[in-house]
């Protein structure tokens, strides 16, 4: 695979964004690249990146999050540190969008810089079973109200459909032709179709570009 | 929901909070008044969405108590209507809660409890129960307080809650706690079979054709207040007649009886099934309705259950109903965590060995 100096997740929230840029960070670190992950998150403090700072530590990733997250300071406020993903173009990095029009707009005050410089990819995260990107139409709605908030037009759609931990090879399967409409709707390819670990194999010739997830599980019961 | 791409459209991955909000409007919500309280605010969101789309009306009110104020003229009309907070939130609603009672109006409200008290943390609890089951507010009233313990009954307790509400004309609270709103699980939805309510007390104008309608909770003849409170509680007598709700988990030899809801439940039913692989007899009852609370449930299990652990996300707040629905016939222990924390499996498996040895305490 290869990376972009700069890359982007966002999309619905829900949609699998802060899992996807964890694995995908370590990725790159397992590439060999110096890299930094970001998280840009101020609307939903539940499920934050820094739930993974362990495993990105061990990795050798430098995780830049606001120093108030998973404390008990209540404020949606982004570290000074993030600037250095802009400033320091020798370091990779992944930035962890906030969901849905209202977490990009956070986004905006870098995007300047990010379009500028012009080494990034802006990936818009969907899953087609979340309930407000049912249809290639709706998720397409999603994805104009995050660029026209985020300011950095989408390069690429990452498929991350799933029904959560019983998810199967054939519910993944099913939304194939949901992201080619998507694709042709958005004139967007799809970089690639997330999947977790164990279904990679039953997929491996059946859909291009699948990434394997390890995910951050918060709950030990079922 | 249903789109073109095979049987992907019968699986829908949603988040409690979400699964709330599409199963009011199934149930024929049409106008929410909210104000956002992490971890509820997602209810909130999904509405200001849909309601547009649909002709329904979604209002992001200046106040938690004007949200309810707006709830209670709408309901005051006959229609369906909600709210939505979390644990501070429903504090404020307090008064709004009584004026419901008092004005024996339906409407379903939604509490996604986070730790307390104070403004607490961000993270789920089960602290509000006393809250929820006894004193919402002053005066005296019930309000039929139902507890999911997955998204599939977010759903589903949301709309059976819609027609508990207007069945009877009062509030029906669903008590959450945070996990509930937050986790993803896949739900399949349908609209509800369409059932109809007396509505004749609704103040939708009279057209000059009748008397009109009046919708208050004033009173100031003593003699005429006690009668609503004593009509109201004849109701409140069927209700616990007819609408208790719980599940029996493992039952049958149980020596052991959990008691345990929403997210409580899910982590006990994990140590039931770690307990009884080492040979040790424990069950679980559920109650899915904390008021009216499954009393009799609890005082036939007393029969042959030499202890009952409350497991909580509290300081021990449903433990006192399960002694007096017990009438304190077997000890009561309690296994807990507070504050936003939740007990893990092994720490409710540890309680159950600790009874299991013998510890009444």
């Amino acid at each position: 695979m290869k990376f972009k100096r700069v890359t982007l997740f966002a999309g619905h929230y829900g949609s699998g964004k802060t899992n996807i840029a964890v694995n995908y960070a370590i990725a790159m670190r397992k590439a060999g690249l110096p890299v930094s992950i970001a998280d840009l998150d101020i609307v939903n403090p539940y499920f934050r990146t820094k739930d993974s700072a362990d495993r990105l530590a061990e990795a050798g990733i430098r995780l830049i999050s606001s120093q108030f997250a998973n404390s008990n300071v209540d404020t949606p406020a982004l570290p000074g540190e993030i600037y250095a993903i802009t400033d320091d173009r020798s370091t990779y990095a992944v930035m962890d969008v906030g969901g849905d029009d209202r977490g990009a707009l956070a986004l905006g005050r870098y995007a300047p810089a990010i379009v500028e410089e012009n080494a990034y990819e802006m990936l818009f995260v969907v899953n087609a079973y979340r309930p407000l990107t049912r249809t290639p139409a709706e998720a397409f709605e999603v994805m104009r109200e995050v660029e026209a908030a985020g300011k950095i037009p989408f390069t690429a759609i990452v498929n991350n459909s799933n029904v959560g931990r019983d998810t199967t090879a054939d519910d993944v399967l099913q939304t194939v032709p949901f992201m080619e409409e998507l694709s042709r709707l958005t004139g967007l390819p799809v970089k690639m179709t997330t999947v977790r670990e164990d279904l990679r194999e039953g997929l491996s010739r059946r859909i291009d570009n699948l990434f394997p997830l390890t995910l951050q599980k918060k709950y030990t019961w079922t | 929901m249903s789109g073109p791409y095979g049987t992907m459209a019968e699986k829908v991955l949603m988040k409690g909070n979400e699964a709330i909000a599409e199963a009011a409007i199934l149930a024929g919500c049409r106008h929410y008044f909210g104000y956002p309280i992490t971890p509820q605010t997602e209810v909130a969101a999904y509405m200001a969405k849909r309601m547009p789309k649909i002709g329904g009306t979604f209002l992001q009110a200046e106040s938690e108590i004007a949200a309810i104020n707006m709830v209670m003229g709408v309901a005051s009309t006959g229609r369906r209507t909600m709210t939505s907070s979390s644990s501070p939130g429903i504090s404020l609603k307090a008064e709004g809660l009584s004026y419901l009672a008092g004005c024996d109006l339906p409407a379903l409200v939604v509490n996604v409890e986070r730790g307390g008290p104070g403004l607490g943390g961000i993270q789920p609890s089960q602290s509000d129960y006393f809250q929820a089951t006894r004193g919402a507010a002053h005066g005296d009233f019930r309000m039929i307080v139902l507890a999911p313990a997955s998204v599939q009954e977010m759903a589903d307790l949301t709309m059976h809650g819609f027609d508990l509400a207007d069945k009877y004309r009062m509030t029906s609270m669903i008590l959450a706690d945070g996990t509930m709103g937050q986790m993803m699980e896949p739900v399949s939805l349908e609209a509800p079979e369409v059932k109809t309510y007396d509505k004749s007390w609704a103040v939708t104008g009279t057209d000059c054709k009748r008397p009109h309608n009046i919708v208050n909770s004033l009173y100031l003849v003593p003699e005429d207040l006690e009668r609503t409170n004593f009509e109201r509680y004849e109701r409140y007598r069927t209700i616990e007649e007819n609408e208790v709700m719980y599940e029996e988990f493992m039952m049958e030899d149980a020596e052991i009886c959990i008691a345990a809801f929403g997210v409580a439940a899910r982590v006990s039913k994990n140590a039931i099934m770690a307990a009884r692989a080492e040979g040790i007899k424990v069950g679980m009852i559920r109650p899915i309705t904390l008021w009216p609370f499954p009393k009799a449930a609890f005082k036939k299990a007393a029969e042959h259950v030499n202890t009952f652990v409350s497991v909580e996300l509290s300081m021990g707040q449903m433990i006192e109903d399960v002694r007096l629905a017990t009438e304190c016939a077997r000890p009561v222990v309690l296994c807990n965590r507070a504050g936003g924390m939740i007990p893990s499996p092994e720490e409710v498996l540890q309680r159950i060995k600790e009874v299991n040895g013998g510890m009444t305490k």
